[in-house]
């Protein structure tokens, strides 16, 4: 099969729903042909489907994403673009009072098929206000849906999906992410929402990982099977709505877990998933739950720091052995 | 501008049942029969009736925490908005929504607002549908208060419908309190509609208590929009004839204030207006007596619906469920 990258992968969501669907329109800052978004994910994309569908914006991410949802309401459906996740702060208000209540409160008459797409992630040394990993902030709120995939593959069948619910969706790409290289058929396909992935089989203990910690833990795993220990590693892909029958399943068979995240330990989403964990498989523990997530810092500039501070293969290996 | 006498009675309809609305809302508010909160539109009737006037159920309106106003003159259901200040199963939100939550998909409302200003950006993205998918056939109306217009979101979505040249009329009702802070205190400008100038738009003052004069200006701004022209910030001068919210009595403002406010109360106004217009009073009479039976009619429909199952506040979190 053909290997494309993760940032390859996204455009072709992209402009595959372009084609599919008229009403579709991007807006974000700097999308358009000056600049093709910050991390090149719409590129080409105004110059095929032209300047009034693919449409850059001052910087005003309230406005964005505010008018992600009135146009929404009245007939359009759009992928937003925030140009980092830590600017989500500046449009806070219309993602979590307006978008993700509307459907509720006024009592189910209307629907807000928005995609608020953003990166996140310490990558690059650009330090702490465009480093951090934010979702757990998102999986809180009702009436949301948080997506993070992992592979081009996820990726592409994810963002097509996202554009097709009739829900708000908040998807996060890590700028780590956006060079790797994956299989991705020609041929159309989604991945549905809500579901989580086995990356690889094993026995001995599963590492539930999400976004780029999934590859770290996939490279981890290899060098424990040097060591005869077998690893599972289960992607939730989708963090709200969490697969709790495919965690409590791999648990289950596996008896051991280490939760892997870069956002910040306290508060996280390992927080939830140890949940899930007690909930649906306490009885087949044979070892707490153990999470390695980032520090309880923000995110340094300088490249040894910026990296000491969020997990790595070697903080993972040592997690599952002190579980083993 | 000659206005045909079955629009100013279409008007003087509208403003009669905001206020006998929000009389009786305000009535029943008091008798302890609902929960939450309520802030009145008591005093700016003129404003929602006179836009409104201008709009089809094609078009849109935002509205905010004192919403009863814009969502009445859009044609909201009084039956079902009663319903829903009542906790009923008949209510527009399933008493999920309340007062401050109001909305009517089906003709063009958006919805009102409990953050203040949140629905500034919203109209921006209906502006942009009525844009690119009815090529500005349609157009919006966003209302919002002086208070609001001191939030980043009137900045950036005002900026933004500008700079696209959406259909949008940006409504600033000022009547001159957020809450208890004057507008004095809040806002360097003395006309908010100044602010137009920084963002390339049309700004307009309009006289909030003279239904006449906010519907003609609400109507050039409609033309305007329509003729892909963009926005126009019509700021409306009125006032508050009750406090900010059902318990507050207000003090902070002067009683020689309020006493030159209430003489231009905008119904009683416009009833001498009509009259010298020479419009028979046993048809304003008349009218009076119809709305009153609409509202009375509201009342009982809300007494009667049925409360809902209490498990409904469980459903309608995602769409789709």
């Amino acid at each position: 099969m053909r290997q494309i990258k993760y940032v390859e992968a996204l455009n072709e969501a992209l402009r595959e729903e372009m084609i599919r669907d008229p009403d579709l329109v991007l807006i974000g800052e700097d999308i358009g042909k000056a600049w093709q978004g910050a991390f090149k994910v719409t590129k080409g994309l105004q110059e095929e489907f032209g300047s009034e569908r693919v449409r850059d914006t001052p910087i005003s991410e309230a406005a964005i994403v505010g008018c992600a949802v009135g146009a929404s309401l009245t007939g359009l459906r759009v992928v937003a673009e925030i140009m980092f996740g830590d600017l989500l702060s500046l449009a806070m208000d219309q993602i979590y009072n307006q978008a993700a209540k509307i459907h509720y409160m006024f009592g189910g008459q209307a629907s807000v098929p928005i995609v608020v797409r953003t990166n996140f992630g310490a990558a690059g040394n650009y330090g702490a206000h465009h480093s951090q990993s934010l979702e757990a902030w998102f999986a809180h709120v009702p009436g949301l849906i948080v997506i993070q995939p992992s592979t081009p593959y996820d990726a592409k069948g994810l963002l097509k999906s996202a554009i097709r619910d009739p829900n708000p969706v908040m998807f996060f790409e890590h700028k780590f992410l956006y060079n790797t290289s994956g299989e991705v058929p020609e041929a159309e396909y989604l991945v549905p929402i809500g579901e989580a992935d086995v990356k690889r089989e094993g026995n001995d203990v599963t590492i539930i990982a999400t976004s780029l910690m999934v590859l770290k833990a996939l490279r981890a795993s290899e060098d424990l099977a040097k060591e005869g220990i077998s690893v599972e590693v289960l992607d939730p892909r989708t963090i709200r709505p969490l697969d709790r029958k495919a965690i409590g399943n791999s648990v289950k068979k596996t008896g051991r877990v280490v939760i892997v995240h870069e956002a910040c330990a306290t508060g996280g989403v390992s927080g939830e998933i140890t949940k899930v964990i007690i909930e649906e498989a306490f009885d087949y523990l044979d070892a707490p739950p153990v999470t390695v997530a980032g520090a309880d810092t923000p995110i340094p500039v300088e490249p040894r720091m910026e990296q000491f501070v969020v997990p790595n293969e070697a903080r993972i290996i040592e997690a599952v052995k002190k579980i083993i | 501008m000659q206005i045909p006498q079955e629009k100013h009675l279409e008007l003087y309809k509208k403003l009669l049942l905001i206020r006998y609305f929000e009389e009786k809302a305000y009535e029943v508010f008091g008798s302890g029969v609902i929960a939450g909160t309520l802030h009145t539109y008591l005093g700016q009737e003129a404003i929602a009736a006179g836009i409104v006037a201008n709009l089809t159920n094609d078009d849109f309106i935002t509205s905010t925490h004192r919403g009863h106003g814009h969502v009445l003159a859009k044609g909201a259901s009084p039956d079902r908005m009663m319903a829903e200040l009542f906790g009923k199963e008949t209510g527009y939100c399933k008493a999920r929504g309340g007062s401050m939550h109001i909305a009517d998909f089906k003709i063009g409302i958006l919805g009102a607002n409990g953050v203040v200003g949140g629905g500034i950006p919203i109209a921006t993205g209906a502006g942009l549908s009525c844009k690119l998918k009815y090529n500005n056939k349609r157009v919006v109306a966003c209302f919002f208060g002086d208070g609001a217009s001191n939030t980043g979101g009137f900045h950036e979505a005002i900026n933004l419908a500008g700079v696209w040249k959406l259909p949008v009329l940006f409504i600033c009702e000022n009547n001159l309190y957020a809450m208890g802070t004057s507008v004095k205190i809040a806002t360097a400008v003395d006309d908010i509609a100044k602010r137009a100038i920084g963002y390339g738009i049309a700004g307009v003052i309009a006289d909030g208590n003279d239904v006449i004069d906010v519907y003609l200006k609400g109507k050039a701004a409609v033309e305007r929009a329509k003729a892909g022209e963009g926005p126009t910030l019509i700021e409306c001068k009125t006032y508050r004839i009750k406090g900010h919210s059902k318990y507050d009595p207000a003090n902070y403002r002067p009683q020689s204030e309020v006493d030159e406010w209430l003489k231009r109360d905008p119904l009683k106004l416009y009833r001498e207006k009509l009259l010298n217009f020479k419009i028979q009073e046993n048809t304003l009479v008349s009218i009076e007596k119809e709305v009153m039976e609409t509202i009375d009619h509201a009342v009982e429909f809300a007494q009667e619906s049925p409360k809902g199952d209490v498990e409904i506040a469980l459903e309608d979190v995602y769409s789709g469920d």
